[in-house]
């Protein structure tokens, strides 16, 4: 298996070139850490980017900054941390989740690539709507960009949307800019005990509901809580309703005691200080650890208050899920052990289907993922406007091909 | 804004139109045109497809009035049947479509053209679900942006952009143009507080994109459309994701003796931490037209003012307020005050809010300029267009959304002047350019439409725009909708498709531009 590796976006785009000059197509790499997510699909030849990093400009003042794509994840927190800033949609780890090596690292552009969010998307959004301009190339060897290095842009179709969850199949990303948004001065968490999966969702909804800022909003029935390294230590046992706020610490102190109250009645209550609140929220983000050994994990995503309708659903169809939820219902974390054939496939996108709403396969063998739809078929409409758009892009289909639907 | 100063250039529609050039009419589509009113009425019936000039004239531009264009026939179809019947049926005919809205854009996005079709969406204006379960809305595009929030804010709720003109502007329109307003920096613009779409495309598909979820499988073709200026596919539906409103907010108007003084205190703030709900600034001439006219008691001897409004929960509200403050004080602010009620906040909202209406009153006409830059160059682009003041010979008065560095000059001239509204526009353009080169953006929120089309070179090579065209043929292969918008040369999708892997060289040297 060919393996390239561009020193700079020049090397790139000639490597690029010759692909193309040969048909031949690419896997595009970093990092390695997001390796199994996505179909199975794989090209011989990898085009290896990982030599593509570096932050270009950051000015804290102007919340934005630059890099090359390939930029570690950790050296870019790490960067944002010394300033008191952070990237507002909270990029999950997902290492443990899609099996990849612990030395694996994650960088900016894969993050970007598949538009990965964590708990915070629920407020605050998710990669899409950070990346403010990029450059490129596309499967014409041709270095193109869009968007620009200011916070508010109009200028020009928003091709960083496109972009953001392309999962790599339109072009090579070679250069970000982000918006930078400021880290809150404290934070805490809320937990409501004891509640069933409606409850809860009501509790959360209710919660999102007041102008208190909600900044995080999960609930983990009592099998997931279990798992947790934050909550049995902190004397948590049972089901736990997580409420995150974060902000000045006065003003955090004030909503915590207006949600305390008007909870009071509805179920017993705890708090997690400023640390335990920054790991509980790091393991919900990166869900392997709350979830048991299983087959397939499944990413679902309803309107947040037909959760646990849609749970209900599933659980009914014996597929022996076991279940989170995030982003106050509008996310569920699915394992599922039964029906080896399609991981579920079927089923899950059947309940998800009386909702509205779209089901993701993340973590499942190569084998599944070669066989079963990732991601939910795309009506035939739909689908061929899809391939237009890809081959506008790259029209040779040199760029991760079948990583997100067979043929594009 | 919307059409603040109609008649002042109405009175002489007929040579602005022909300053700006659009793609050729196609004459044999001219020549059918009773036809094409006859096949759209049986789309359409009743008061729905406008025919007399007379009528056809309240279309013939939208809030960039200095461009006219009587369309060929103007449709508003109730129901997205009817729009997929016109767009098939247009799309079959090679006929063009221009959609609109409320019609107030900034940038000439509904401009209409000679043998287009107007297709108007503001019968569509029924708001269809609240579900504040899910906190979202699903509204048809012809609802306005404040009836959004005027049906849902007595259950302590509201949808967060808010631009100037969002009594009148519609839903679909701020998707078209991603609208902004003055609380984007914390809130977000239109794409981000819109869940899903429903679109008709110019072959009358019917697609629905997103929805009341988060994210959605396949690529964010609703990030696309939103933003899109109506080339894309017509939007016949919209889910707005709505917002808690915040129990509280107070403002702060504070007086700088320089321009850079009140770039470095915004710097500040944001350094410090902290977003503010708007930070809004203005210059001096911008201040004095506001307080002749609104008298909000704002202070005359101050070379820049900044309004910075912080809003949430009462104890977080006062603890901002003290630390902007602090902030202003250690800045060099010749004065601040903050507001101690809501009469008052919004007494000091009223002149910002005013800002172009009573830059109106000063001046016969005015263009409203709309772009980005990094704030720290704040200073330096405010010297440079004073300079420009001089060699323009007309005044501008600027307003600025200080906090996402979002200038919006206002160069004032008189239209009755032969000669004045080619040199505001130049003055226009020239500001437009240092925006790109202090490494800023053509346009922040307004859209590029037809007013900023031809300078999209200035921030884009042939490569970028032959890109983003490759989106457009994506949708529209014959480039029947909108066409004449955002790119200075039309799409040759033919051409475009063909695949031949290149070094750089301009692809086609020879094409006609407008």
């Amino acid at each position: 298996m060919p393996v390239l590796t561009p020193a700079d976006a020049a090397d790139a785009q000639q490597m690029i070139a010759s692909a193309a000059a040969e048909r031949q197509p690419l896997e595009i790499r970093a990092g390695g850490s997001k390796q199994a997510l996505g179909r199975s699909e794989r090209p011989e030849d990898v085009l290896d980017v990982s030599r593509l990093t570096g932050v270009i400009d950051y000015e804290p003042s102007e919340l934005i900054l630059t890099a090359h794509a390939a930029t570690p994840m950790a050296e870019i927190q790490a960067l944002l941390d010394g300033h008191g800033q952070m990237l507002s949609f909270e990029p999950p780890d997902w290492r443990a989740l899609l099996g990849a090596s612990p030395k694996g690292q994650g960088t900016l552009g894969g993050v970007i690539a598949c538009n990965l969010a964590g708990p915070r998307r629920v407020r605050a959004g998710a990669p899409r709507d950070y990346l403010l301009g990029f450059a490129a190339i596309n499967g014409r060897a041709e270095p193109w960009k869009a968007g620009g290095k200011v916070v508010k842009n109009v200028t020009g179709y928003d091709l960083c949307k496109l972009q953001a969850g392309a999962f790599g199949t339109l072009s090579l990303l070679t250069e970000l800019t982000l918006k930078v948004m400021p880290k809150p001065e404290t934070a805490c968490t809320l937990l409501l005990t004891g509640l069933d999966e409606a409850a809860a969702i009501d509790a959360l909804t209710t919660a999102l509901n007041t102008p208190h800022e909600v900044s995080a909003a999960a609930h983990l029935p009592p099998s997931i809580a279990a798992r947790s390294a934050v909550l049995p230590s902190a004397g948590i046992t049972g089901a736990a309703t997580a409420i995150r706020l974060e902000g000045p610490l006065r003003s955090v102190t004030f909503r915590l005691q207006a949600l305390e109250a008007l909870f009071e009645a509805q179920a017993p209550s705890a708090r997690l200080g400023a640390s335990d609140t920054q790991a509980f929220w790091a393991e919900v983000g990166a869900v392997a650890p709350l979830l048991g050994p299983a087959r397939a994990v499944w990413r679902l995503c309803p309107p947040p208050a037909d959760a646990p309708a849609l749970v209900a659903d599933l659980k009914m169809q014996a597929l022996g899920a076991e279940v989170f939820y995030d982003w106050g219902g509008g996310l569920v974390w699915a394992a599922l052990d039964g029906d080896p054939v399609d991981a579920g496939a079927s089923a899950v996108r059947q309940a998800i289907a009386r909702f509205g709403g779209h089901a993701t396969l993340i973590a499942a063998p190569a084998d599944v993922r070669a066989t079963t739809p990732v991601f939910d078929p795309l009506p035939a409409p739909l689908k061929a406007l899809h391939a237009r758009i890809k081959s506008g892009f790259d029209p040779l289909g040199l760029f991760n091909p079948g990583r997100m639907h067979q043929g594009l | 804004m919307f059409a603040p100063n109609r008649g002042a250039i109405g009175a002489k529609p007929a040579e602005r139109t022909l300053m700006l050039k659009m793609p050729p009419p196609d004459v044999g589509v001219l020549a059918r045109r009773t036809e094409i009113v006859a096949a759209l009425r049986k789309i359409v019936p009743g008061e729905g497809v406008i025919d007399s000039e007379v009528e056809r004239r309240a279309y013939d531009c939208d809030g960039l009035t200095a461009y006219r264009q009587l369309p060929l026939v103007v449709v508003a179809p109730q129901t997205t049947a009817q729009v997929v019947a016109v767009m098939r049926y247009c799309s079959s005919q090679g006929i063009k479509v221009v959609p609109r809205g409320a019609g107030t854009s900034l940038s000439g996005g509904a401009l209409p053209l000679e043998d287009g079709v107007l297709l108007s969406m503001s019968r569509f204006n029924r708001i269809l679900e609240i579900d504040i379960a899910n906190r979202c809305a699903v509204v048809q595009p012809g609802v306005t942006n404040l009836g959004v929030t005027h049906a849902v804010q007595d259950q302590g709720f509201y949808y967060a952009p808010d631009p100037s003109s969002q009594i009148a502007c519609s839903i679909g329109g701020n998707v078209a143009e991603n609208s902004g307003g003055v609380h984007c920096l914390k809130y977000g613009l239109t794409t981000n507080n819109v869940l899903g779409v429903e679109i008709v495309t110019l072959d009358g598909e019917v697609m629905r994109l997103g929805g009341k979820h988060f994210d959605a499988g396949g690529y964010d073709l609703l990030g696309v459309i939103v933003g899109s200026e109506g080339m894309l596919g017509v939007v016949t539906e919209v889910t707005v994701r709505l917002l808690p409103k915040p129990p509280g907010a107070r403002a702060l108007m504070i007086g700088f003796s320089s321009v850079e003084g009140a770039g470095d205190c915004v710097a500040a703030v944001i350094a410090a931490g902290i977003i503010p709900g708007g930070m809004e600034m203005m210059d001096r001439l911008a201040v004095e037209a506001a307080e002749a006219f609104i008298h909000a008691d704002y202070p005359l001897d101050c070379a820049a003012l900044l309004i910075v409004e912080l809003d949430g929960c009462e104890t977080e509200v006062d603890h901002l307020v003290e630390a902007v403050e602090a902030i202003a004080a250690v800045h060099g602010a010749t004065s601040c005050r903050s507001s101690q009620s809501e009469e008052e906040r919004l007494l000091f909202w009223a002149g910002r809010k005013a800002a172009f209406s009573s830059v109106g009153r000063i001046s016969p006409d005015y263009l409203c300029m709309d772009g980005t830059i990094p704030r720290k160059r704040i200073g330096e682009v405010l010297r440079r267009v004073q300079q420009m003041e001089a060699e323009h010979g007309l005044r501008c008065a600027n307003v600025f959304h200080a906090g996402d560095g979002n200038l919006h000059p206002l160069i004032l001239y008189d239209a009755n002047i032969p000669g004045q509204f080619e040199q505001a526009e130049a003055f226009g353009a020239d500001i437009l350019r240092l925006c790109v080169e202090v490494g800023g953006v053509l346009t922040g929120e307004h859209g590029v439409g037809v007013e900023k089309r031809d300078l999209m070179g200035t921030m884009f090579s042939d490569i970028d725009l032959e890109q983003q065209q490759r989106l457009k043929c994506a949708f529209d292969p014959d480039s029947l909708l909108n066409p004449g918008k955002v790119f200075p040369q039309l799409c040759r999708c033919a051409e475009l498709g063909r695949v031949h892997v290149r070094g750089g060289q301009v692809r086609f040297p020879d094409l006609p531009r407008f």
